[in-house]
């Protein structure tokens, strides 16, 4: 199951349709910050909307990809957490601390814009 | 040699006891029948002796009891009880809110057995034998009857009860949304963990449907909280931020707050407001509201 990866604008969209494996997580993680440096892209936005389970792996996984990408210079957002989904990671004491979260995809790019502009307007604070 | 003679109440009924107990059945109605005036007013008696129905006034109990009388002598004569089992129910769905107890209506319907087995023993007293016979022929049905009541009203009961708690459990936790963006999630009485568990499932959904991105849930309502849903609550915050929204914490009284501290649950990660006015101000400084009263805007803005 190969995850597509869209380019959007300066973010990257990683759209998750099916239950992945967890050397099909590993090739998506790859691939991002493989392609965040080639699109110069400013933010990932990883929709799991279609997911009903996450697992332990996932969640490291994805904690670490959103370390990577920061290090990559973008920011990362997961959306599309289902309600169930989240109560369970929480049970299980999956908590993707120190990775931020959205409702959807709209909120996701919302937050990626604020995050943006943030940046851009210190960088300017800089040059002045 | 003892001539051996079968016993008449024989313990296993041939068909001529069986007629013979129909033949007594019809003898019986027919004398409770008779004497329907005299016996409700007894039974009518001897309910307000027993202080039972103190709901009740003295023409309505004298009203359902002879509807209850007339019940009674008809499963007696057709020992077919789906009359009486719907006039229970209906009876109980009448007295139940009022306050009538189970101890009540058992007590009534034993003593109507009561009142007419007296009578009984009076009519056949001379005839020994014969008295026997009658009350093998009464005493089964009358049993049957009593049963049919109790369970009747007892079932009656655990339906209403059954009723009431879905309604409690659906108004126990109203999600509103004020503003756009914003919920509000007052929660009033004690938190048990099939609540907290509703709780949680609501506050997500309506996060969800809502696209709720900043929730405030009020907890001044709550006289205690323990462990299990404390943590139940911490979690719950955890959940909604992994949708993406934000959750304020408001109204912890000073009990809750020492209990929490005490019992070490981490509230690090919670982000907790004094009270519901404070919750509401800091959850629409997070989306960027910014709220004055008509009167001054004019002068703020000269």
């Amino acid at each position: 199951m190969v995850v597509p990866i869209l380019k959007q604008g300066q973010y990257l969209i990683a759209s998750v349709q099916a239950a992945l494996t967890d050397t099909d997580l590993l090739k998506l993680r790859d691939a991002l910050t493989e392609q965040v440096g080639t699109y110069r892209s400013r933010g990932v936005i990883m929709d799991v909307t279609a997911l009903d389970v996450m697992d332990s792996f996932a969640c490291r996984t994805l904690s670490d990809l959103a370390v990577m990408i920061k290090l990559r210079g973008a920011e990362t957002v997961i959306v599309g957490i289902q309600p169930e989904v989240a109560f369970s990671m929480v049970q299980l004491g999956l908590k993707l601390e120190g990775v931020a979260t959205a409702l959807d995809l709209e909120e996701g790019l919302a937050y990626l814009d604020q995050k943006v502009k943030r940046v851009a307007r210190a960088i300017n604070e800089q040059k002045r | 040699m003892p001539e051996i003679k079968p016993r008449r109440p024989g313990p296993t009924p041939t068909s001529s006891d069986a007629e013979g107990t129909a033949a007594l059945l019809r003898e019986l109605v027919a004398h409770l029948r008779g004497n329907r005036t005299q016996l409700r007013e007894e039974w009518a008696r001897r309910i307000t002796e027993a202080k039972l129905l103190t709901a009740m006034t003295k023409e309505e109990i004298f009203a359902e009891a002879t509807s209850i009388y007339d019940n009674y002598v008809d499963v007696l004569e057709t020992g077919a009880v789906e009359a009486l089992q719907a006039y229970a129910r209906n009876l109980s769905e009448r007295i139940i809110p009022r306050g009538v107890e189970t101890h009540e209506v058992v007590g009534i319907v034993l003593l109507l057995r009561d009142v007419m087995a007296r009578s009984l023993f009076e009519k056949y007293q001379s005839d020994f034998a014969l008295l026997n016979r009658v009350l093998d022929a009464y005493e089964p049905a009358a049993n049957r009857i009593a049963n049919t009541v109790a369970v009747g009203f007892v079932q009656e009961r655990e339906r209403i009860i059954r009723e009431q708690q879905e309604a409690i459990r659906e108004l126990s936790t109203p999600v509103l949304p004020v503003r756009e963006r914003l919920l509000i999630l007052p929660i009033i009485g004690v938190i048990d963990p099939q609540r907290a568990r509703q709780l949680t499932e609501q506050l997500l959904r309506g996060i969800r449907t809502n696209r709720a991105k900043v929730v405030v849930i009020d907890i001044t309502g709550v006289p205690s909280i323990d462990s299990t849903v404390a943590n139940h609550l911490v979690q719950t915050v955890e959940s909604a931020r992994l949708l993406g929204a934000t959750v304020i914490v408001t109204g912890l009284s000073p009990e809750i707050a020492q209990t929490l501290v005490t019992i070490g649950v981490d509230l690090g990660k919670m982000n907790t407001v004094g009270d519901l006015r404070g919750g509401i101000e800091e959850a629409e400084r997070l989306l960027g509201y910014k709220v004055h009263p008509l009167t001054e805007s004019p002068t703020a803005q000269a």
